[in-house]
């Protein structure tokens, strides 16, 4: 069952200089119980994207358009009200930064309590318990004595799975994470990864997932989604994606990844694999592909005119004037 | 590698947190999340931390850079302690020693914009010879770490996670440091990104001597880029090494364990890695001995009674454990 759907998302900033043309055309569907990871550059507008379907973006300066439809209302057209009852209950989200986004003068007892009592209706005591058995779940070790630490005296990583563990009290319909496990261990990250996977077998949550590791991706997403300067390049199965990558930007990526072993080489550490040149101003509108100016294939047309998201085999989507004709030279 | 004097050394540092004092001032429970560390970093040089979350990295970067004052132990910098150092003498040793932080934006000032953010070491640290060569340095920066000159006139909540990191790296990078302690700082960049900054922290590190104290999760990045690993457990190390060392012959089992879980980046091949059983004991009380024996497949009663200590096994190469190569003896 199809749980969202998210047409030729746009969303522009007004600055003193100008828009900000952050998210320029972004278009993925997700259905109940699936993982979507959306992939990407530094700045290609994934958190932006997961903010709008948040309906978390400051109305002041941010431009919607296009369509986000959840459970079949469009999610641009509600009122902050309505997006309130969504918020939190049918859609959970982690946020980047875990510190800016825990309360620092609240207790994480009291944070995991307060979403629980506004969403759950559950007593101070119950909502307590059940803040205390969620600590253990995302493996913090004597969260009974935890439970009454402030956000600044937990490590990184604990606080990551303090968001991990508000965001899924609620159980909701839709799990937004972004980049749920950059500061955990391994051993950590596999452990969420185990309890997403978890919850979504027991109550069919959709995941959004967006991150940097290509192995968590590998691990855990059914689909990718690979964005660039605000627009979706590709779109494929993550077996097909890894396999047969077509975006001349997503096979860079696939390239780069470190691999361990590289202490076994000669010599002395060496320079790690980059994608040469920098990602476009997003100051400026972009005629043609926005990967142009770097890719060694590039030729005239790809500075003249945008490609499209077009289908090139079953499932998989690739925005390219060069897909067919094999850039994989 | 150097033979002189190292630049940094930590000598059974030593730190504590003391949680929620009773009514009679006495805390009601220790965090030991550094006890009895010992290692050294020379100039040129990078020494990763690697372990759990939660056993002590950012609190021994921290320590470090002297934003928590440890609470035994000594840091010593060109041999000089600078552990009790104050006024003048710890503003100098600011200007050289810079850390990059984990979480970026709880570490950049919202309200201002990111060309002042970049040129305030500059001034702090008597740096700024006249208003055109401080604006041709921040340009500088921002070149170095790969955002568009008109960063400059914006403020943070405007940029994306990893742009902000490059921000902050950017600052850390501005007084032109001798030391820098980066804690997951290229964590949050894609992995282009990611090594666009690696290796420009490599340029400069074979350029001006820069040391680096590396603190990552990403041991994958962590091979590719150190000249040595420490490895830590609940507050201690258990193993440092060169990276071959480390990578092709960890002898510690919790190394060994760590090493074993990092996950593949192919969808073919989602072999069950090998994880790491048993609760993290907690650092409010750790368990006797070896802090690993509660999770060591191969703990014996020696383990559980005496805390081995750091001894070196051959090279550059130490590990506290009581046995030389217990994986390999118990297989
Ligand atoms: N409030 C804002 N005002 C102006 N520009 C913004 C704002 N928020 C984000 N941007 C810009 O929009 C672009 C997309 O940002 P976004 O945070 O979505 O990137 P991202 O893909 O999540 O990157 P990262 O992987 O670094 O987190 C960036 O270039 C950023 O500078
Ligand atoms: N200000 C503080 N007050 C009390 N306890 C603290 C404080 N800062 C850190 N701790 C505790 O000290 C221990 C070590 O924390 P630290 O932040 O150094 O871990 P870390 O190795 O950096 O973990 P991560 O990988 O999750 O970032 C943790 O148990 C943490 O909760
Ligand atoms: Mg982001
Ligand atoms: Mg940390």
């Amino acid at each position: 069952m199809e749980l969202l759907n998210v047409q030729h998302l746009r969303t522009h900033f007004r600055s003193a200089e100008g828009a900000v043309r952050a998210v320029e055309d972004v278009s993925f569907r997700l259905e109940t119980g699936k993982t979507l990871a959306i992939v990407g550059e530094s700045g290609s507008g994934k958190s932006v994207t997961s903010l709008s379907i948040m309906g978390l973006l400051d109305k002041k300066t941010a431009r919607n358009s296009g369509s986000i439809t959840f459970g079949g209302r469009n999610l641009l057209t509600l009122s902050e009200r309505e997006m309130r009852k969504i918020r939190g209950n049918e859609i959970g989200m982690v946020f980047q930064e875990p510190m800016t986004s825990l309360n620092p003068v609240l207790s994480v007892g009291r944070q995991i309590g307060e979403t629980l009592r506004l969403h759950q209706g559950l007593s101070r005591q119950a909502a307590r318990t059940r803040a205390i058995d969620l600590l253990r779940l995302v493996d913090i070790p004597a969260p009974e004595r935890r439970i009454d630490e402030y956000p600044h005296q937990l490590s990184g990583g604990m606080r990551q799975r303090v968001m991990i563990a508000i965001a899924l009290a609620c159980e909701p319909k839709l799990l937004i994470a972004d980049e749920p496990t950059t500061a955990l261990d391994v051993t950590v990250q596999a452990q969420v990864l185990d309890l997403m996977r978890d919850l979504q077998k027991r109550t069919g949550t959709a995941i959004i997932l967006i991150t940097h590791d290509l192995g968590v991706v590998a691990d855990i997403a059914d689909r990718v989604i690979v964005m660039y300067a605000g627009r979706t390049v590709e779109e494929a199965a993550t077996a097909d994606l890894y396999a047969r990558p077509m975006h001349p930007y997503t096979k860079g990526l696939l390239a780069t990844i470190p691999r361990l072993g590289s202490s076994l080489l000669p010599g002395e550490p060496a320079r790690l694999e980059e994608i040469p040149g920098q990602v476009p101003s997003l100051r400026k509108p972009i005629h043609g592909c926005a990967f142009a100016g770097r890719c060694k294939f590039s030729v005239d047309l790809c500075r003249s005119k945008a490609p499209v998201l077009e289908r090139k085999s079953e499932g998989h989507s690739v925005a390219c004037h060069l897909a067919d004709n094999g850039v994989s030279a | 590698m150097t033979t002189c004097a190292p630049l940094l050394e930590l000598r059974n540092l030593q730190k504590h947190y003391f949680l929620r004092p009773n009514l009679l001032g006495k805390p009601t429970a220790t965090v030991h999340a550094l006890d009895d560390v010992n290692l050294t970093l020379s100039a040129g040089e990078t020494l990763s931390i690697v372990g759990e979350s939660g056993c002590g990295k950012s609190t021994l970067g921290k320590t470090v850079v002297r934003l928590h004052q440890p609470t035994d132990g000594q840091i010593l910098l060109d041999g000089r302690r600078v552990d009790q150092i104050g006024g003048a003498e710890l503003k100098a040793f600011r200007a050289r020693v810079q850390v990059v932080f984990q979480d970026p934006y709880s570490s950049l000032n919202p309200r201002i914009r990111v060309r002042d953010t970049l040129s305030e070491p500059l001034h702090n640290f008597g740096l700024a010879k006249d208003a055109a060569a401080v604006t041709q340095r921040v340009e500088e920066l921002l070149d170095m770490v790969g955002l568009p000159r008109d960063a400059a006139g914006r403020y943070p909540h405007e940029f994306s996670g990893g742009q902000r990191q490059r921000i902050a790296i950017a600052r850390a990078l501005s007084p032109r440091p001798d030391l820098i302690v980066c804690d997951e700082a290229v964590s949050a960049l894609d992995v282009s990104v990611k090594a666009q900054i690696v290796n420009l922290l490599g340029d400069i590190q074979k350029k001006t001597g820069l040391a680096m104290l590396f603190i990552s999760h990403d041991l994958a990045i962590v091979e590719h880029l150190t000249h040595r690993v420490a490895v830590m457990y609940l507050g201690r190390v258990v193993e440092v090494g060169n990276r071959r060392e480390i990578f092709g012959n960890a002898l510690h089992p919790y190394t060994r364990a760590l090493i074993s879980a990092v996950p593949q980046p192919d969808p073919m091949n989602k072999t069950r890695r090998k994880l790491l059983t048993g609760d993290v004991p907690s650092p409010i009380a750790p368990p006797p001995g070896c802090r690993f024996n509660t999770r060591c497949p191969f703990a014996t009663d020696l383990c559980r009674a005496e805390v081995p200590v750091l001894r070196a096994v051959g090279g550059t190469h130490q590990i506290a454990c009581h046995y030389d190569n217990l994986v390999e003896a118990a297989a």
